[in-house]
């Protein structure tokens, strides 16, 4: 279908209606309410509750017009944010009619006779919709001279959101978000008449990991967050848009900064990727920045073997001669943006001169390698197909806990029109129940998929041995569409910038003469390395057997690869590039600061391969990108990659485009069943969206609303075992052993899940893997 | 045109001719009326009380409204009245004040309510003693002295902190951190029921 086509077909499926607002014809498409075809023509009219993205509720009456249909009038003014337009309709706002400005006037002297004047101690003093509308639409001054009601305050609904029932206008924004945005009605009205406030239950508190949208929605300062509480003025914030860090939903974000600290993050305004909204972790984890401490200069291991500080040439220096002409390999991770995946990708292959690089921090297999280097970078599946598909199928992906953006556009679809999701964890989580997923044991069995179906890849697919292989089978033969779902933010683009032994930038194969000639040319070298790279655990590897004698390590955390990873790294010369000071600073020969996400600019691509460009927020910081500083290596080595600023990579991957060669064919691995020995129990585990990750340091409000670990396992298993609810299983592998209470949930019974890297429940650290058997028995 | 002045450059564009027929007044000539009444106002002055005031060593009271430095009150038992609220920063014409807000604990409490400043900071190189902040105080923390020696010999010292614009502690008071009078709130401070003592 063309564009034009398109146009015609929207224009003919939606009837237009024309309406007058004061005097002004305006044409809308059936459906749309008073209020909103009045903003279209510039006409503001005062309100409070209603929201383009939530139901209206008509709660608060204070957009209260005067409105005439085919000569009859309405006796009464109506609220203009739940009518929609009708053919002949005459609407008359608070300009043109004396009926409807009294009438708003009314409300807004109802609404403020209970507000408190809180203005000076209020956090939303300054960008309130209700001090701002009291100034518009209100009295200059006050009639009231009753006693005000009070409420005892504030009320922590969640150790990251605070109530403030005096200020609460009752508009009903937060619970009607929570209950048809997020699926976590955990807030509610309570009472009527005046003391109608906004409540939790007593037995759930208010731990949605959407919880932060409501404090961004509320009109007025009864939702407020804990950790911006009494911070700053938005007149003090210096606001930049910016891209979430995070995950690989790719939100658009707000990011205020006072005096080179960052205060808040809002959710940002992405029709087609977050709409208006975010989560908990983007919305307050980041102060991850200054909860550790921060590498502030260059330093190099003397001969002591204790780091000292240096200068930023010495440091370089000492950097380059332990790599040149060394068998060197490169750890990216997957937190680094488009253009410092880029600059490692060619400081790997130019001054290197090696393969050896991988951007996996974290468990993956070779049929991963094979899946990524193949099939990833051509899924072309976005936000759009979720929002039009018939069904979605989840593998290794817990949308919920692992891109909370891709779970909120399923949750919509599944709200409007029951979408049928099905989900391959042995175990349902809050998210899938939330979607009531079906659950299945073996992809093999998913039928009734059609080129309308929607197919959710996780990282943790590659988990299991054949899984991936099976998914793509099952995209090919049903047509539907698959997309590739990693956790971290800068995964997809390191795919994309070549950061993996088998892919050049662009998504050329290393195999491909062609396409080596195509970057070498690009890069003016005379060629490149053609010898087969290593991954992540081969790189560590040959480190401990001497294979390889130095690497460049950039942003990891040892022990999301396994608790081995780091002694591994002893014997050789690290070079670390680090924002804090970490485990791998402690082992690394030379220390090399480098910008975090407000101190850069540069890009990351979400899920969807769609590039999400952020500036400096800071725009005085002297923190470097990462590709600025391998570019100065490479100087110094001698082999010049020629990257002096973050500009110039993204012009020359723009520049180097993308491969339109021939592909390398994805070879498909068999599955193979995890073989559970008698006695023994198959563990798998997830990830939570809160849980012990770096970037959420430091932000204990945040983990306040994490979830608690607990061991799941099956009703007849808990039997087996002797015990209930809530007693402690201890859980233990030939590595290390984990204690955690029992809940009983839905499931295999030779299945048990933990969460991957929880408070008591490190998987990697104290089990060693994260699925494979275990011992269980009662603590 | 004839008594006005022309600027000068006019002057120089001029014709022989043109400047010949423009006309040139003796102004002193008709003047010595007003040149001696200008000498009579001095002579006069002689004989009239003198107003200068030997500063430093004498030092005269200013007027009573007089804008000087400002000061950051407390109430009676010593608490501030500052609520870190930053309308007085947001009122500022010349960007002079900072002030970040935070919150009172029960184990640490600077002000009745819940919110205090805790950072208050004001730069004399810059304020322009308006008074628009002392308007903007919602809780009349902030006022001026009449204080008018503002002078010092770096930038940084006069960037006044907030220990150095607290008024100063009077009898009775405490020095806060310290909780409000039992079975009080914040609202009785704030109507200014609260007299005095503190219960420490």
């Amino acid at each position: 279908m063309t564009p034009e086509q398109a146009l015609l077909e929207t224009q003919t499926a939606v009837e237009m209606i024309t309406v007058v607002i004061d005097g002004f014809e305006v044409t809308v498409p059936k459906g749309t309410l008073v209020i909103r075809a009045a903003e279209k023509l510039g006409i503001q009219i005062p309100r409070f509750c209603d929201h383009p993205l939530l139901e209206p509720a008509g709660a608060c009456r204070q957009c209260l017009v005067d409105i005439e249909i085919n000569g009859r009038a309405f006796p009464k003014p109506q609220a203009s944010c739940t009518i929609p337009v009708e053919n002949n309709m005459i609407v008359k706002t608070q300009l043109t009619s004396p009926v409807a400005e009294k009438a708003q006037a009314g409300i807004m002297e109802f609404l403020l006779i209970n507000h408190p004047l809180d203005c000076p101690v209020c956090d939303k003093g300054g960008e309130c919709p209700l001090q701002n509308q009291a100034m518009s639409n209100g009295r200059p001054e006050s009639r009231f001279e009753g006693v005000k009601r009070t409420f005892e305050k504030p009320v922590a609904i969640s150790s990251q959101v605070l109530l403030d029932r005096e200020r609460c206008v009752l508009c009903a924004r937060c619970t009607r978000f929570s209950e048809q945005i997020a699926g976590d009605p955990f807030i509610t009205l309570n009472e009527r008449g005046a003391l109608q406030q906004v409540g939790i239950y007593e037995e759930d508190p208010f731990e949605s990991y959407y919880s932060g949208n409501t404090v961004q929605i509320c009109p007025v300062g009864a939702l407020t967050g804990t950790s911006y509480r009494f911070r700053a003025r938005p007149f003090d914030l210096v606001s930049v848009d910016s891209a979430c860090e995070h995950c690989a939903s790719g939100c658009a974000m707000r990011t205020d900064i006072r005096r080179g600290k960052t205060l808040r993050r809002l959710a940002g305004d992405d029709a087609s990727v977050n709409e208006e909204w975010n989560c908990d972790k983007g919305r307050w984890a980041f102060k991850y920045l200054t909860s550790r401490e921060r590498v502030t200069s260059p330093m190099i291991r003397g001969e002591d073997g204790e780091l000292h500080e240096a200068s930023w040439p010495e440091a370089i220096a000492f950097a380059a001669k332990g790599l040149k002409g060394k068998r060197a390999g490169v750890l990216v991770g997957g937190r680094a943006t488009v253009e410092d995946a880029y600059g490692y990708s060619k400081f790997a292959r130019v001054a290197l001169g090696t393969n050896d690089i991988d951007f996996r921090a974290r468990p993956y297999s070779e049929e991963e390698t094979a899946f990524l280097s193949s099939v990833a970078l051509g899924l072309k599946t976005t936000y759009k197909d979720i929002d039009k598909a018939d069904q979605v199928v989840l593998l290794g992906f817990e949308p919920e806990e692992e891109s909370p953006i891709v779970f909120l556009r399923i949750y919509k679809q599944f709200r409007k029109r029951a979408l049928t999701v099905i989900s391959d964890a042995p175990v349902a989580s809050r998210g899938s129940v939330k979607l009531n997923a079906k659950s299945i044991s073996d992809i093999k069995t998913i039928s009734g998929l059609t080129a309308k179906s929607v197919i959710l890849v996780g990282e943790r697919l590659a988990e299991k041995a054949g899984a991936l292989s099976s998914a793509v089978d099952l995209a090919e033969k049903s047509g539907a569409k698959l997309a590739w779902i990693p956790r971290r933010a800068g995964e997809r683009g390191a795919l994309a910038a070549g950061a993996i032994a088998t892919l050049l930038p662009g998504g050329r194969p290393v195999s491909e003469a062609s396409a080596r000639v195509d970057v070498a040319a690009a890069w003016s070298v005379d060629s490149l390395p053609t010898n087969p790279g290593r991954s992540t655990t081969e790189i560590l590897h040959a480190l401990t057997v001497k294979n390889l004698d130095a690497v460049v390590v950039g942003g990891v955390d040892p022990l999301d690869i396994s608790n081995s990873a780091l002694s591994q790294l002893l014997n050789s010369f690290v070079v670390s590039l680090e924002i804090t000071h970490s485990s791998v600073t402690a082992v690394a020969d030379v220390v090399l600061p480098v910008a975090a996400v407000i101190e850069k600019s540069g890009s990351f691509q979400d899920w969807q391969g769609s590039t999400r460009t952020f500036d400096k927020a800071i725009t005085d910081s002297l923190s470097r990108s990462d590709v600025r500083i391998l570019s100065m290596i490479a100087d110094e080595m001698g082999t010049p990659i020629n990257l002096p600023t973050v500009a110039a990579t993204a012009r020359e991957i723009a520049a180097l485009g993308n491969w339109d060669g021939k592909k390398i064919a994805f070879e498909k691995t068999s599955e193979a069943k995890p073989v559970i020995a008698e006695g023994k129990l198959h563990l798998t585990s997830w990830r939570l969206l809160l849980d012990l990750g770096t970037l959420q340091d430091g932000e204990a409000n945040l983990a306040g609303t994490a979830r608690k670990a607990s061991a799941r396992i099956s009703k007849s298993r808990a039997e087996k075992l002797g015990v209930n609810e809530g007693e402690f299983l201890s859980i233990s592998s030939d590595l290390g052993s984990l204690k955690l209470p029992v809940e009983i949930s839905e499931m295999a019974d030779d299945q048990i899940w933990v969460p991957r890297n929880s408070i008591d429940s490190q998987v990697i650290a104290n089990l060693g893997f994260v699925s494979g058997q275990v011992t269980v028995v009662k603590a | 045109m004839d008594n006005s002045l022309t600027p000068r450059s006019n002057d120089l564009g001029l014709t022989a001719a043109a400047k010949a027929n423009t006309p040139i007044k003796s102004q002193e000539a008709k003047s010595f009326g007003k040149q001696l009444q200008g000498f009579w106002v001095t002579f006069i002055t002689i004989f009239k009380k003198v107003n200068t005031v030997q500063y430093p060593e004498v030092k005269e009271p200013t007027a009573e409204r007089f804008h000087g430095r400002h000061q950051l009150n407390r109430y009676d038992d010593g608490l501030e009245k500052c609520i870190g609220c930053e309308l007085c920063a947001w009122a500022c014409p010349a960007d002079a004040i900072l002030v970040e807000g935070e919150t009172n604990t029960e184990d640490e409490r600077y002000s009745p309510g819940e919110r205090y400043g805790k950072v208050y900071q004001i730069n004399y190189l810059r304020c322009v003693f308006c008074g628009l902040c002392i308007e903007a105080c919602p809780t009349r923390a902030l006022t001026m002295t009449n204080e008018y020696e503002l002078a010092d010999e770096s930038r940084a010292k006069l960037i006044f902190e907030k220990e150095d614009l607290l008024a100063p502690l009077k009898s009775g008071m405490l020095q806060p951190p310290h909780p409000m009078v039992p079975g009080t709130t914040h609202i009785d401070y704030y109507r200014g029921d609260i007299k005095g003592g503190s219960n420490g």
